[in-house]
């Protein structure tokens, strides 16, 4: 169960997320929508790194499926948000599940060579299937809600899912589930002989990753009033894994810290120079060379050292 | 030719069935096709059989042999195949470069430190090919005497395919020769058993690994130089061919040479000629392939079960 301490941090956080759009600065809030989003998609792919151990190079795929499914129910077939929305969830979290059972069979390399060929099979069929997602000129023009269609509103609507989001992930992580997973990740073979079904519950946190992927591409589509094929390139597949070992893997907050200083930190960089895959990659090589466990190993590490001397 | 007629009688009266000549056409641009990634995946094959180490720069490396000797050949106007020596020999460098400096500090570290290191290269690549050759389209062409066809009566079959129909199987031999039956290859060999009885024998294992990645990558840039007449030089053309490239040593197993010579073959054709019976599937075929491939044998058609490690 949450701590009291965490659950009240949690809600001083949201909180003051919330008392943002008073602040009066259009810029603090679209940036702020932006980073919730992302928030939620990195968390949602640590559910398959940092519970499970592998390492999905193909992520984008779903947040693409979650917010161009939105995008097409809400545009095309004029379906209202409470109907599109959930329906692309669904579809993320379906495709994530047959995808899954593939990826599931085996682990580490194939496993991440797998979910990069499936995430460029995605990319494909939204490059080639011009008619339904725009080709590469993206699909624009979303028809939004009234409700949502102000900044301020989409800003309070993101709040609202990520926050369900982020809840509902720190449920199914601290679940008996997501203790089995991390019983999986330490040891496969041992949790196999106490019973635990590995494949199935790599399977089942696959799935779960994609959904929730789904919804963070989803309120990114609506966000931007559109869904372009970059979105669901290895790219951006590459980002958000980024965001996560940025943050460090074993630990919960550490994707939500990661997604929310690589946002920034890309915002700020593109400011100064088209290069930000070079930024990106050399924060990914200072990552592999000396921050294996990320920004909170580091404070971690750094806390430790304190506490001894 | 009564052959011929009796297809073209079907054709006529049933299903449209291809002619001889389009069937014979179409197996041998597949069989070019095939020949031209085996070269490109042999390499990443050939590295991770000793590395352990799958290189998702590799198709980066791909792209660089490609503009290489676009630069080479068109720019400074020197021969073709003076560009394909080029490419090879400048492929050589940066790999053993990246070797030295850093991929040999991470051989003791996670294979995810491995894949992310590689990662790492793709992004940082892919910005230095921005910054030389910009974002322009190039092509080269055919080498001179070569861009006509052979008639063999009833299909003209161009000369530069034939070439590389020669080339794939040459490399594959000699692959296999240098592997199997030299000194050398013996070293290699064991070294893919136990690295730490050869360095207790007195082999030089950092320099045994140093020579494979180096090798591999000038494979790739071969393989990028080979291509470059046939297709149109691309920024993200790196991306398509990575993932062929893992569809194809899936398909044939991880590791083993002639595995990937049949991946590559298999890919070839389903390529080809999906693009001729089945047009706007030609990008989801091999994936197709691939998954019934994974189903039966996930371990790939030649490749050994998982172990373990």
């Amino acid at each position: 169960m949450p701590q009291r301490r965490h659950l009240i941090a949690s809600a001083i956080v949201v909180l003051l997320l919330a008392l943002l759009p008073l602040a009066g600065s259009r810029y603090a809030v679209d940036l702020t929508t932006e980073v919730l989003i992302y928030v939620l998609f990195a968390l949602s792919l640590n559910v398959i790194i940092g519970f499970t151990g592998n390492i999905s190079f193909g992520h984008a795929a779903y947040f693409a499926i979650g917010g161009y499914a939105c995008a097409i129910l809400l545009t095309t077939y004029g379906w209202p948000l409470a109907l599109a929305l959930p329906a692309a969830v669904v579809l993320a979290g379906l495709v994530a599940a047959v995808v899954g059972y593939f990826c599931v069979r085996l682990t580490r390399i194939y496993f991440a060579m797998l979910t990069l060929a499936f995430a460029m099979l995605v990319w494909g069929v939204a490059f080639k299937w011009k008619e339904v997602t725009g080709g590469d000129d993206g699909f624009t023009g979303i028809k939004m809600p009234e409700m949502i269609s102000h900044h301020v509103g989409y800003f309070y609507f993101t709040l609202v899912m990520v926050s369900l989001g982020v809840a509902a992930l720190w449920v199914i992580c601290h679940s008996a589930f997501g203790l089995t997973l991390v019983a999986v990740r330490e040891n496969s073979v041992r949790a196999g002989f106490i019973g635990v079904d590995t494949r199935h519950m790599r399977w089942a946190a696959f799935t779960v990753a994609g959904t929730f992927g789904g919804l963070a591409g989803a309120l990114f589509g609506m966000y931007h009033r559109g869904m372009y094929i970059e979105n669901a390139f290895w790219t951006e597949s590459a980002q958000v894994l980024i965001m996560v070992l940025l943050g460090g893997i074993h630990s919960f907050v550490g994707p939500i810290i990661g997604a929310a200083v690589l946002y920034l930190l890309q915002t700020f960089t593109n400011q100064y120079t088209p290069y930000w895959p070079t930024v990106l990659g050399l924060i990914l090589l200072v990552i592999v060379m000396v921050l294996p466990d990320g920004l909170i190993g580091l404070v971690r590490r750094v806390k430790a050292r304190g506490g001894r001397s | 030719m009564r052959a011929v007629r009796k297809i073209h009688d079907v054709s006529c009266t049933r299903i449209p069935l291809m002619t001889l000549t389009m069937f014979t056409l179409n197996a041998f641009y597949g069989l070019a096709l095939a020949m031209n990634m085996f070269i490109i995946a042999s390499g990443l094959n050939l590295i991770f059989g000793v590395l352990r180490v799958i290189n998702f720069a590799h198709g980066m490396f791909y792209m660089f042999g490609a503009y290489i000797t676009f630069t080479v050949a068109k720019t400074w106007g020197a021969p073709f195949f003076v560009g394909v020596l080029a490419s090879a020999a400048a492929l050589a460098v940066i790999a053993l470069v990246i070797e030295r400096l850093l991929l040999r500090r991470l051989y003791d570290k996670e294979h995810l430190m491995q894949l992310l290191f590689t990662f790492a290269l793709v992004l940082l690549m892919s910005d230095a090919a921005k910054m030389i050759w910009g974002t322009d389209q190039y092509s080269v062409g055919y080498p001179p005497g070569m861009g006509g066809a052979v008639n063999l009566g009833f299909v003209m079959l161009p000369q530069y395919q034939l070439f590389l129909c020669m080339v794939g199987p040459l490399i594959a031999v000699a692959m296999w020769f240098v592997v199997d039956r030299t000194r050398w290859g013996r070293v290699v060999r064991a070294a893919t058993q136990d690295r730490e009885m050869l360095a207790a024998l007195g082999v030089n294992v950092p320099m045994v690994y140093a020579a494979v990645f180096t090798a591999g990558s000038a494979l790739a840039g071969v393989g990028g130089a080979l291509a470059a007449p046939r297709i149109a030089l691309v920024p993200g053309m790196d991306a398509t061919i990575i993932n062929e490239c893992f569809i194809i040593v899936i398909i044939g197993g991880l590791g083993n040479m002639w595995g990937s010579f049949l991946g590559a073959l298999a890919f070839g054709f389903v390529v080809q000629f999906g693009t001729v019976l089945a047009p706007n599937w030609q990008d989801v075929l091999p994936y197709l392939l691939m998954l019934v491939v994974l189903l039966i044998r996930p371990w790939g058609l030649l490749g050994r079960p998982e172990t373990g490690h």
